[in-house]
């Protein structure tokens, strides 16, 4: 089995995907000739010609209302967003029209498509390039929120999210694309797109997690196991819809909660899933839930690397909650 | 006001000049039974409106011309991208009253399952007439990339995607015009200029010379036609279906109309249009005008026009009392449609409305009234 970064398993992924099924095309903004900016989708254009892989004008509101079009009627378009920051022109396309399609002409048309976007931060791109957008779309009735940690899961969940019919939103954590590495199966297939990862099996406390800050809680875990604290990590990997009853279970078996991700706190997804414990569990909490997040402010540029939760701040919530 | 003449066929005195419209006379007189059911169906959602029997209409009285004579240069092949003040075209590919009445009672059999407010149709059969929307001008590139994936498996299929004067300052227009032109997708754009957007006039709502203009700089012909003449609205809609058929690309048509009524059975005009403006524009009544020209033809007398719209009143009353008669959507139907297969948390949030149902009895209906 090839080991491949997190970038090369979701090239594989759309030419795996490309190569089985005709309808399905990639297109946004530099995507083609230039291979995406990250060089995602490097050398699809020369395999699948222009058709089927090429630049668009710069419009994310056009592109995602084309693609919306292009599901419509019959192709499974992947519509790349440069980066997760630039999406919100196209937010009403997103909200209003595709995760709504369905519902409003009672099944009669439908949008089955990706929108692949790199999101988080990682790179110093200050507050334009950085963000991490997933609870704004987690709010959205008729759409699917992907992220996935890992060049396993990534080409997985890109294969399903691009054979599902409804529309996926597939967040890319650019800050991993080429940080993380692992063994991928050649060929296709796939992950069900809501279905939990356990990452660490743990008996001390539970940490639920996604996308790059995977890697920096198992960083932490490492150092609370120094401290005969014995970590039991979730990788959400399909934020909407979710595995809410894994969630639960995985909650239930330490009581002892920490939720980890780089978006701010107020109304951020990790708020969903301390109410849902709280709803459904909070007799078996043993203590307060902890969320370590980025701060409620626009994502800073030099001072980046204390706004992104790291090791320090996942270990010291760890230690609250285990010794609380 | 634009500058640019709007092409016209059709004299005050019915007078064509020799134009062949290409129709038979049953099709000439198909396109006379749509205009005047648009305008009936209108008359008679107002009255239920007003009685309190549905809740919300959106009139067309002065646009009729536009929504046929542009209907009938497609096949049944083409889509329509349509607005809310567009259901001529739907009626004219042959949708029927009583589908449409379904949407307007928002009942069980309603093709959107009542989720949406009544005119924001949806059909498949027998032309694909797409579902509506209410933000303004989103549905203007959808049906650029749909023209994309036609021209990608090589059919001829044309997208007519329809807006009014309003829908040009949208993010839509500009990127599913932009769009068109790069990719030459097969698409006709017509904007349906009827004076006002709500309360909004055509000069609050551009400085350029009309729309038409707006093609130029996008790389597509730009036609402005008259709104209220069937003929020359079919001869430069068909013109721009030809021209994306073949792989010409994209048009941009400019209809010239007046909305005779208001934006919605919400809204009264009077507060905002000048009186003038009407009595102009009810001298142009695109009904009026096409009856003239059949009866210069002898397609037409005051008998069999009085038996047709007889024929069809009583059809679209009949139309309302089935979908007044039909039930509203299960509960249910609240949950479903949301993803193709539904969802363990949507199962357990329908099993909870049951559950209370059960318990506490049905929810009570508001009463609340839409202002706009």
């Amino acid at each position: 089995m090839p080991t491949l970064t997190l970038l090369q398993a979701i090239n594989d992924g759309l030419k795996t995907s490309m190569r089985e099924d005709d309808s399905v095309l990639l297109f946004g903004e530099d995507v083609g000739k230039k291979g995406g900016v990250f060089l995602v989708s490097e050398g699809i254009q020369a395999e699948f010609g222009k058709e089927r892989c090429f630049d668009s004008p710069l419009s994310e509101d056009g592109i995602i209302g084309t693609a919306i079009g292009m599901a419509m009627n019959g192709l499974r378009p992947i519509a790349e967003i440069q980066f997760q920051d630039f999406i919100f022109p196209a937010f009403d396309q997103i909200v209003s029209e595709a995760a709504k399609l369905r519902y409003r002409s009672g099944g009669q048309y439908t949008a089955p498509m990706v929108i692949r976007t790199p999101y988080g931060g990682g790179i110093r791109g200050g507050l334009y390039h950085s963000q991490s957008g997933e609870a704004y779309f987690c709010h959205t009735p008729g759409l699917k929120v992907v992220v996935p940690s890992t060049p396993h899961d990534a080409k997985g969940l890109l294969i399903a999210s691009i054979q599902d019919p409804d529309p996926v939103l597939f967040l890319e954590p650019k800050a991993l694309y080429r940080a993380v590495k692992g063994e991928v199966p050649e060929g296709s297939y796939t992950v069900d797109l809501t279905s939990l990862r356990v990452v660490r099996e743990g008996e001390g406390v539970t940490v639920f997690c996604y996308g790059a800050m995977v890697p920096v809680c198992e960083a932490a875990a490492k150092e609370a196991e120094k401290n005969g604290i014995d970590c039991h990590i979730v990788d959400l990997r399909t934020l909407y819809p979710l595995d809410e009853e894994g969630v639960i279970e995985a909650a239930k078996r330490t009581g002892r909660v920490v939720v980890v991700h780089e978006a701010p706190r107020f109304c951020g997804y990790g708020g969903e899933i301390s109410a849902m414990i709280a709803e459904s569990a909070i007799e078996y909490m043993e203590a307060p839930i902890r969320r370590v997040t980025g701060f409620d402010t626009p994502f800073p540029n030099t001072l980046e690397h204390h706004y992104l939760p790291d090791k320090r701040r996942v270990l010291d919530a760890v230690e609250f909650v285990h010794n609380y | 006001m634009s500058t640019t003449e709007p092409l016209t066929v059709i004299e005050p005195d019915g007078g064509v000049n020799g134009y062949d419209p290409g129709l038979t006379e049953d099709e000439l007189l198909h396109c006379y039974r749509s205009m005047l059911a648009v305008r009936l169906f209108d008359e008679l959602c107002l009255k239920l409106q007003r009685s309190g029997r549905i809740g919300f209409s959106i009139p067309n009285e002065g646009i009729e011309a536009t929504q046929v004579g542009a209907a009938s240069a497609l096949r049944k092949s083409d889509w329509i991208f349509p607005s809310y003040r567009d259901f001529g075209m739907a009626l004219y590919h042959g949708v029927s009253p009583v589908e449409m009445m379904h949407n307007m009672f928002g009942n069980a059999a309603d093709s959107a399952k009542g989720r949406q407010m009544p005119v924001h149709f949806s059909f498949v059969e027998p032309i694909r007439f797409y579902s509506i929307s209410s933000p303004i001008g989103t549905h203007i590139p959808q049906a650029v990339g749909a023209a994309y994936a036609a021209k990608l498996r090589g059919e001829d299929t044309v997208m007519l995607a329809s807006f009014g004067d309003g829908g040009t300052s949208s993010l839509g227009f500009h990127s599913g015009l932009n769009f068109a032109a790069v990719w030459k997708a097969p698409v006709v754009f017509l904007c349906q200029n009827n004076g006002y957007a709500i309360s909004c006039t055509v000069e609050e709502q551009t400085a350029s010379d009309g729309f038409a203009i707006k093609a130029q700089a996008y790389g597509m012909p730009g036609v402005v036609v008259d709104g209220n003449d069937l003929f020359a609205v079919r001869k430069v809609v068909s013109e721009a279906v030809e021209r994306a058929r073949t792989g010409g690309g994209p048009t941009l048509v400019e209809a010239k109309t007046f909305r005779m009524g208001g934006h919605s059975t919400s809204d009264d005009p009077r507060s905002y249009v000048p009186a003038e403006l009407f009595e102009s524009w009810r001298a142009k009544d695109p009904i009026p005008r096409f009856e003239k020209y059949l009866a210069g033809a002898g397609l037409l007398t005051s008998d069999t026009r009085a038996n047709l719209e007889k024929e069809v009143r009583a059809e679209i009353q009949d139309a309302a009392r089935q979908a007044e008669a039909t039930a509203k959507p299960g509960l249910e139907t609240i949950f479903s449609d949301v993803y193709a297969t539904l969802p363990e948390h949507l199962r357990r949030q329908g099993q909870e409305a049951f559950d209370l149902a059960a318990r506490k009895g049905d929810a009570a209906a508001g009463g609340g009234e839409f202002p706009l």
